[in-house]
């Protein structure tokens, strides 16, 4: 989104490395993310486009023999600060999962679980509301309004991942993180899922990893290209896959590997 | 070639003929000892749910009891019933001379004084009157009326005389000895005379035992296996920790008594004998088994609940009460119930912490001396009379009994409540 033709940082990534005990992830990782796009990371299998996205809500902290260096900026906060309370970013730092992971309770119980933790709603009523917003913003509403209080794990692999979207943007987080979100979809719901990325940026700044380039290419506003823990290449989508400047992405996208 | 792949195919197919039919032949054995043992069990078992009982009529004469004209309930309550008592044993055979009434009297059990009385207080009008009362067999007669006893063997080897058996053979062709279920069995404490001694001490301590266990075992198991599993860093003193929980769970049981009879009994002087004792006792056997079956199940949960719930901006506290615990419940329950029936079948720290004393009353609290069901067993099974061997039998089953239904409970949790995910 631009701004007086300028165009909005969200969240700005300064030399960012990822370590796995003594074996690096990631080197020297500078990213700038626009606010209110889609920023898609492409790149072969283990390049660690799925390391940088975790490093945005830090998940990576769960994981013991990790570590990371580097700066990420968030609205000029760098989350990697001590000062920073991993609570409050991830209220602010949705994130959608690979595999649809709905917990094993109800439709409601699922959406209602974020607003609840931190108390956004102050009544039934409000609760309602935000339940009956988000899933509708995720598409699904219209499918479940009459089963809401039957288990999210008995809907179909699709409607358990625009659940997951539901649930992750019930708290009205600023960016949502989707770590190949569609991977285990079908075409039908992979399309769901795409339209409805689209429609959610106009609220909310997207980065997705994704292994299939169509998807990118559809999606995405801008792309980073990853390759062995090194971002190659990122730039606006349209001059990423039509004139790359790197010979590797170039023949990436093209199929010459990865 | 082909000829050599044929055969190959067909050694493979016989192979895997064999091994089933080991596998057949395992289930076959474990089968069959069970039906054994179920059968040997039964067998010598059931006859304790049934009592004997000598209908012997009683002639409530007030002189004898030394009651005056008109007495109040607790005249009858201070009578003599010991003259009146043997006298109805005595008159069964009117021409007895001493010894053989003295014989007639040890046809009952010594209780048969207070079962007279009971009569009257129940009904005080009998007085003067003549009642058939129905006294307990004494244990040997009883044994003789569910033929249990070698009749044949001769008389100086036998506990009951032949004279005795005259008298109990004429009252048995005039019906009067009658069978009936056995609730004594159920409501009476131990005791030294087999025809009265009951579970229901044992069955209480036990119950106690296992309650006490359970509330100090399951706490603080539980608490340590989700510490263990979800806030502790994983290093080497974690490991060292997960390494003795393991070896704990494999240490024997008699162990934990010596350490109950060291710490327990020796350093907090706490009462001996007593469920208190022998539940604190069994929780530290229990404990390793709770952590373990905690801990697996917790790990059972799949990591992306977990993340699910940390990228919703939960703490890991919210993630673990408010997700990985409830659904490791049925798992950690399951596990629980086992350990406690595991518990509930052990003997050898019991005996150490003193619950093998001889236990006549029925406890109240987990603070009264008390026997415990496998414990129970083991006094029985020692005693000599005739009379104890259907009784230990009837202990196992009730034992086996307590412990599927808790086995069963378990399976129920782990069916019901298990949480399927995708």
């Amino acid at each position: 989104m631009k701004k007086n033709g300028v165009k909005m940082i969200k969240i700005k990534a300064k030399d960012v490395d990822v370590f796995y005990g003594k074996k690096q992830a990631l080197f020297n990782i500078s990213l700038d993310i626009e606010e209110n796009q889609v920023t898609a990371l492409i790149g072969p299998s283990g390049c660690g486009k799925s390391t940088f996205l975790r490093c945005l809500n830090r998940m990576n902290d769960v994981i013991d023999i990790c570590s990371v260096k580097g700066e990420i900026l968030i609205n000029d906060f760098n989350i990697n600060d001590k000062g920073c309370d991993v609570v409050r970013l991830r209220e602010k730092i949705g994130m959608v999962f690979q595999k649809p992971n709905p917990f094993p309770k109800t439709l409601y119980e699922n959406v209602s679980y974020g607003p609840t933790i931190h108390g956004i709603a102050q009544s039934k009523q409000e609760m309602d509301e935000i339940v009956e917003t988000s899933l509708k913003k995720a598409a699904l509403w219209e499918e479940v309004k009459d089963r809401l209080h039957e288990p999210g794990t008995g809907l179909s692999g699709g409607q358990q991942q625009r659940l997951c979207i539901a649930r992750a943007i019930s708290v009205r987080p600023e960016v949502i993180l989707m770590d190949e979100p569609c991977s285990a979809l079908d075409p039908i719901a992979t399309a769901q899922i795409e339209e409805l990325i689209d429609e959610l940026k106009k609220e909310h700044t997207i980065i997705i990893v994704t292994h299939s380039m169509a998807q990118a290419a559809r999606v995405s506003q801008n792309t980073g290209f990853f390759h062995l823990g090194q971002l190659i290449e990122h730039g606006s989508t349209d001059k990423i896959f039509k004139n790359p400047d790197n010979k590797k992405t170039q023949d990436y996208i093209t199929g010459r590997f990865g | 070639m082909n000829k050599n792949k044929e055969q190959l195919l067909n050694k493979r197919y016989k192979a895997e003929q064999r091994f089933r039919l080991y596998g057949q032949s395992a289930i076959f054995m474990a089968l069959l000892f069970l039906t054994i043992f179920i059968f040997k069990i039964f067998s010598t078992g059931y006859s304790a749910f049934q009592k004997t009982w000598l209908i012997v009529p009683v002639t409530f004469d007030a002189e004898l009891m030394m009651l005056e004209q008109n007495p109040s309930k607790e005249d009858i309550q201070d009578a003599d019933y010991y003259d009146i008592a043997l006298k109805s044993m005595a008159d069964l055979d009117p021409n007895a001379n001493e010894d053989q009434e003295n014989e007639l009297k040890r046809m009952v059990s010594y209780f048969f004084e207070k079962e007279i009385k009971n009569e009257l207080l129940n009904d005080p009008s009998l007085i003067g009157k003549t009642k058939e009362v129905y006294l307990t067999a004494s244990d040997d007669l009883d044994q003789v009326f569910k033929g249990n006893y070698p009749r044949d063997l001769p008389e100086d080897q036998r506990r009951v005389s032949d004279y005795q058996l005259k008298i109990f053979d004429q009252l048995v062709a005039n019906g009067k000895v009658e069978s009936k279920f056995n609730i004594s069995f159920f409501t009476n404490a131990d005791s030294r005379e087999a025809e009265l001694a009951g579970i229901a001490s044992s069955f209480m301590g036990s119950i106690f035992s296992i309650l006490v266990c359970l509330m100090i075992a399951f706490p603080v198991a539980v608490l340590a296996a989700i510490y263990l599993e979800e806030f502790a860093p994983k290093n080497r003193f974690t490991d060292f920790i997960e390494v003795n929980i393991n070896n704990l769970a494999a240490v024997p049981s008699i162990v934990f008594g010596l350490l109950g009879l060291g710490v327990l009994l020796a350093i907090f002087q706490l009462p001996r004998s007593t469920p208190l004792v022998g539940g604190i006792t069994l929780s530290l056997m229990t404990l390793p088994t709770i952590i373990i079956a905690a801990r697996a199940s917790l790990k059972a949960v799949p990591p992306s609940i977990r993340e699910a719930a940390l990228a919703m901006g939960a703490s890991r506290m919210q993630t673990t009460m408010h997700h990985t615990v409830p659904l490791s419940m049925p798992g950690t329950l399951s596990g629980t119930i086992i350990g406690l029936a595991q518990a509930l079948g052990e003997t050898a720290p019991l005996i150490l912490i003193g619950m093998v004393a001889f236990v006549n009353t029925i406890p109240g609290s987990p603070m009264d001396p008390a026997a415990s069901l496998p414990v129970q067993i083991y006094i029985w099974a020692e005693s000599a009379e005739r009379g104890f061997v259907e009784k230990v039998s009837a202990c196992i089953m009730v034992l086996l009994g307590f412990l599927i239904t808790m086995n069963l409970f378990a399976q129920i949790i782990r069916h019901k409540f298990e949480k399927k995910w995708s």
